[in-house]
């Protein structure tokens, strides 16, 4: 029912929402758990496991029984708490884990057979016969028990993430958050203000408090102003810090479009990283319920959220309360609700010597032994000092105390130390590095506690910074003592007595776990499952392992907490890895001549993050393998143009370039004369291949060295490596300049005519030569290098010319009868004449297993070397590359045997790399490893896989397939 | 976790790449003994406590860098340029 005159909701925006099929109204600043309230749904859930009517507990992002689903047209959010989240205008929401209906759920049934459910119920049942547990047992049980249901669909929303710095995050904007905040901001500090809720304020909102001689509300709502006003403060409401991390890194949940009706491109969430100098966890405390018989009904709910719900949201959940309390604080809720007009039938003070004088009847050493009503509170039987009792009731506020919002400071292995004056686990100081906990998270319950240990936390944040202080008054407040006598669960009665409300534990599950010798507070936690549902045991953790203790014999310091790890509240994966879905997994690099291939209907195919033409097709041309065949006896025949730009590319100059590159590659670099290009080889210093390429002398200090696309990242940062660690002395730099030229491959018996056509006079360039070239005024280069076994060039303008330069070339090619060739051809191409790929060069193999031991000079030292000549590293037991060729199709990954010897691996003989069909040789090539292979040519091998079902016999042979003697080459 | 690069200033873990203990600056000479090589190739301690070892800023200046950290508390106690040590000559 929502009460006139009170609360902070804007009554002069009304809006329309629904909840299972229904249509409520609620105002602008309601959540759905408060606009429910005021329509008087007190039903809002069925719990996990019993299927037990439940209502809503809290007013905060604790809540563990009102959890339900938002639906947006074709998707739904399962297990949203309707204590988070805000009312809009077609808001639709609907209760989870019931059948057919909330008020009738057929599985309730399961409450019924509860004795039989208790802790360890599925471990010792579900074991035996063990095939049925995968088959039977698993789907019945994920189908009765559970919480929301997904849509199954891909989530298309938008979801962000971001950065965000400051020299002082303040999480929580409460007394202690504000003056937090005010200290630091004042004082210069940059400041970011982070709250979950939606509004600021913290309990200054929901408590009938005042400051500085004002409505706490109000008191906030002016230093609210003021830090708006000041350039360095940054406020983000709706911003909940899910986790603390190293030197002072937060993640934080930031709720962007969660409460309003989706729009495009609005965000739903925003995942941020902030990083802070120093921090202060102003993060509240939340109240903790007490365990009677029953006491998970609809209508039983913390005495903080009855207030919150009267003060915050003008709201009261019944017309006749009771309060059952175990310390002063809760007496102000039935003090707010007397003045708000509402009947308090009493107050239940557990203790025995408690103050008897309120305005309504109050019954000490009370003890609640029962309550009624199915789907909604209406009885609480009680005793008490002066016998028993029962109350008609449709609310009971409960409250057994505060736990401090200690979370964020165990996100890095500390331990909260247990204080007995307020029964409750408070921070241990320094538990995170460079935060300050203050205020009620830190123990400090009364008010001025809260805004004294906000502004003394900033003053030590400040410190830490080297900041002047900022003088700032502390404003009065009530400082009540917190007085308080735990009160966990109530002795010698009958039925349940509910600690984890989200997954259904009860305090006899817990004393079971105990008995069953599960003594430790993590076995318990895992016999039982309480603390593991959304809320994270939140609300159960504490009372848990009081009564664990009690039943163990321990004190609760002794028994110790579970771990409080991150995130502090659900978080979606959708929010933590936004932008990482589909396209946005992953770069992608495009050639300059990517359109041009497109237009010609070539498929792309991923060659790490580039995307390059896998074939061109043509009319007639049925499969990939038409294309390619016609591809590569185009390039034998006539000519061939094809991107290569994807390889890495580096610009190396100084005085010392040619020694360095003597240093990295095996072979010699300075010998190079300028305008020749030499291939070498690159090692890692365990003698292992690291990577291959041409290397061009463009100056007598300046070369350009190419690597394979795959690696190209890899040998940029092998060189930095070896330059800083070993010779940074050396007077040599150099840079990465792949993304500067766009360069293409000119190849077959017809590629000196086509460029004849585009430069005028090619330059008389000897195979492995490189000149300048001009075309119009663009400045280019030539390479005579081949990696097709044809004549071969590679030309290379920068990169704003390359689209124009790559259709000019194929519009040239296709009047000679050559055009472009994709992957697949440049792949058959290589493979006949027996060049390596990272296919051959895949991390395991040597120089010698690769048959270029001879370029490891012997003059020099180069990285690798030493390691290359280890026992083991040559020798004929080494698998050593070897061409296959076959009348079947082999397959990359099937294995060598020895035909008529048995196949297994112990007579395994090596292994296939690279596979092609070779329309030249009409025959199937294959490139792969062979045990001691250089010595076996023309034998016979069987080539098997399992896998893809091949078994053929193949004739081993020199991996060079075509014009071994590269007459081509140098034509 | 954040990394003090000496060129860059203080930088978010992600911008880097970790490659190994600081070892990997001790290259020995060609001709030292093979269990020389192998040490330096394959043998590390793996402290519980303070260790140095190698960061490369990827996504920054490029420097490689000598991280000191702690393995326990996560403390990094020192960070310098590979390029700036004394006598790193091959």
């Amino acid at each position: 029912m929502r009460l006139e005159g009170k609360g902070l909701v804007d009554r002069g925006a009304p809006v329309s929402f629904t909840f299972d099929g229904r249509s409520y109204m609620g105002f602008a600043g309601d959540t759905l758990a408060s606009a429910l309230l005021a329509n008087d749904v007190r039903l809002v859930g069925r719990s996990f496991k019993y299927h037990r009517p439940r209502g809503i507990l809290t007013a905060g992002s604790e809540e563990p029984n009102a959890l339900v689903e938002v639906v947006e047209g074709n998707q739904q959010t399962p297990n949203v708490r309707a204590t988070v989240q805000e009312v809009f205008d077609g808001l639709v929401a609907r209760s989870q884990n019931r059948f057919p209906s909330l008020s009738f759920d057929v599985m309730g049934v399961n409450d019924l057979l509860s004795p039989f459910f208790s802790a360890g119920f599925y471990y010792k049942t579900f074991m035996w016969p063990r095939p049925f547990w995968e088959k039977l047992y698993e789907p019945l049980i994920r189908r009765a028990a559970g919480l929301g249901r997904l849509s199954g669909r891909h989530d298309e929303a938008q979801y962000e993430k971001a950065w965000a710095f400051c020299d002082v995050l303040v999480i929580g904007s409460g007394p202690a958050g504000l003056m937090a905040a005010l200290t630091a901001a004042q004082a210069g500090a940059d400041v970011i203000l982070a709250e979950e809720d939606a509004r600021m304020g913290g309990r200054l909102l929901s408590e009938n408090c005042r400051v500085d001689g004002q409505p706490g509300a109000d008191w906030a709502e002016a230093v609210l102003d003021e830090l708006r006003g000041m350039p360095n403060v940054r406020l983000m409401a709706r911003t909940t810090v899910t986790g603390a991390y190293d030197d002072g890194t937060f993640g934080a949940l930031e709720r962007v479009g969660l409460h309003r009706a989706p729009a495009p491109h609005l965000p739903r969430e925003c995942f941020w990283r902030i990083v802070a100098g120093q921090a202060v966890l102003a993060a509240g405390a939340l109240e903790r319920a007490v365990g009677f018989p029953d006491n998970d009904r609809p209508g039983i709910m913390l005495a903080s959220a009855v207030r919150s719900y009267l003060h915050r949201y003008g709201v009261v959940a019944g017309q006749r309360v009771a309060v059952l309390a175990n310390n002063d604080g809760a007496r102000a809720t039935a003090r707010d609700l007397m003045a708000a007009g509402v009947k308090v039938v009493g107050i239940l003070d557990t203790r025995p010597d408690a103050s008897a004088v309120e305005d309504c009847p109050v019954y000490l050493n009370a003890q609640v032994t029962g309550t009624a009503g199915r789907t909604g509170l209406r009885s609480v039987s009680f005793r008490h000092a002066g016998g028993a009792a029962v109350l008609e009731v449709d609310l009971l506020a409960v409250s057994g105390g505060w736990n401090p919002t200690v979370h964020l400071t165990c996100h890095m292995n500390g331990r909260p130390l247990w204080r007995e004056d307020i029964a409750a686990f408070v921070p241990s100081p320094g538990a995170v590095p460079r935060l300050t906990a203050a205020g009620a998270c830190n123990g400090a319950f009364s008010t001025a506690g809260c805004l004294r240990e906000g502004r003394d936390a900033a003053l030590v944040a400040l410190a830490a910074l080297g900041r002047a202080a900022s003088d700032v008054a502390l404003p009065v407040a009530e400082d009540a003592p917190y007085a308080i006598t735990p009160f966990w669960e109530t002795p010698g009665v009958e039925g349940r007595q509910w600690l984890d409300f989200a997954n259904d534990v009860t305090t006899k599950d817990v004393k079971l776990s105990a008995q069953e010798n599960f003594r430790s507070v993590e076995h318990m936690k895992r016999y039982t499952t309480q603390g593991m549902a959304p809320d994270q045991g939140k609300n159960s953790n504490v009372a848990a392992l009081a009564v664990l203790a009690d039943a163990t014999g321990r004190g609760i310091p002794q028994t110790g907490t579970t771990t409080f790890r991150p995130p502090f509240v659900p978080t979606s994966i959708a929010a933590m890895g936004a932008g990482g879905r589909g396209a946005g997994f992953a770069p992608q690099r495009f050639l300059t001549s990517d359109q041009a291939s497109r237009d010609r209907g070539a498929p792309m195919i991923e060659a790490g993050l580039w995307y390059r033409p896998s074939y061109f097709p043509k009319p007639g041309e049925a499969t990939w393998l038409e294309s390619c065949n016609r591809e590569v006896l185009m390039v034998r025949e006539s000519v061939g143009v094809a991107d290569v730009s994807t390889l890495g590319k580096i610009d190396i100059q100084g005085r010392d370039a040619a020694r360095f590159l003597d240093l990295v590659y095996t072979n010699t670099f300075s010998t190079l004369p300028v305008g020749r290009v030499r291939y070498g080889l690159m090692l890692r210093e365990d003698g292992h291949v690291l990577d291959d390429g041409t290397t061009a002398r463009l100056g007598e200090q300046h070369y350009l060295m190419t690597t394979t696309t795959a690696a190209a990242g890899l040998v940029m940062r092998h060189l930095d490596f070896v330059h800083q660690a070993f010779c940074a002395d050396w007077d040599v730099r150099f840079v990465s300049v792949t993304e500067g030229w766009a360069q293409f491959a000119v190849a077959g018996p017809k590629a000196r005519e086509l460029l004849a056509t585009l430069l005028g006079e090619v330059p008389a360039l000897p195979f492995m030569g490189v000149a300048d070239v001009a075309l119009g005024s663009v400045k280019g280069r030539l390479f005579r290098i081949s990696f097709s076994g044809e004549e071969g060039y590679e030309i290379a303008v920068p990169t704003r010319h390359g689209e124009a330069l790559f259709r000019d070339l194929l519009a040239r090619a296709e009047t000679m009868g050559g055009g472009p060739y994709g992957m697949e051809a440049l792949n058959v191409l290589r493979i006949e004449k027996g060049f390596i790929t990272h296919a051959e060069i895949h991390g395991r193999t040597t120089a010698f297993d690769i048959g270029m031991e001879k370029m490891v000079s012997a003059k020099k030292d180069c990285i690798g070397k030493a390691a290359a000549a280890r026992p083991g590293m040559v020798g004929p037991e080494r698998e050593q590359l070897v061409g296959l060729k076959a009348t079947g199709a082999m397959t990359a990954g099937a294995h060598l045997f020895v035909p008529g010897e048995r196949v297994h691996r112990e007579t395994d003989q090596g292994y296939v790399t690279s596979v092609c069909w070779s329309p030249v040789m009409g025959a199937h090539l294959a490139l792969g490893f062979l045990k001691n292979g250089r010595a076996r040519h023309g034998e016979r091998v069987r080539v098997v896989d399992h896998l893809r079902k091949i078994d053929v016999v193949a004739e081993v042979c020199d991996p060079v397939f075509h014009d071994r003697e590269g007459v081509k080459l140098r034509a | 976790m954040r990394i003090n690069c000496p060129l860059c200033g203080t930088r978010d873990r992600r911008e880097f790449y970790y490659y190994g203990a600081e070892d990997y600056l001790d290259r020995p000479a060609p001709e030292a003994p093979a269990q020389a090589w192998d040490d330096y190739l394959h043998n590390r301690d793996n402290p519980a406590g303070v260790t140095r070892d190698l960061w490369y800023h990827d996504l920054g200046c490029s420097s490689w860098l000598v991280v000191t950290r702690n393995t326990v508390t996560h403390e990094i106690l020192a960070v310098e340029a590979v390029a700036d040590r004394k006598g790193g000559a091959a």
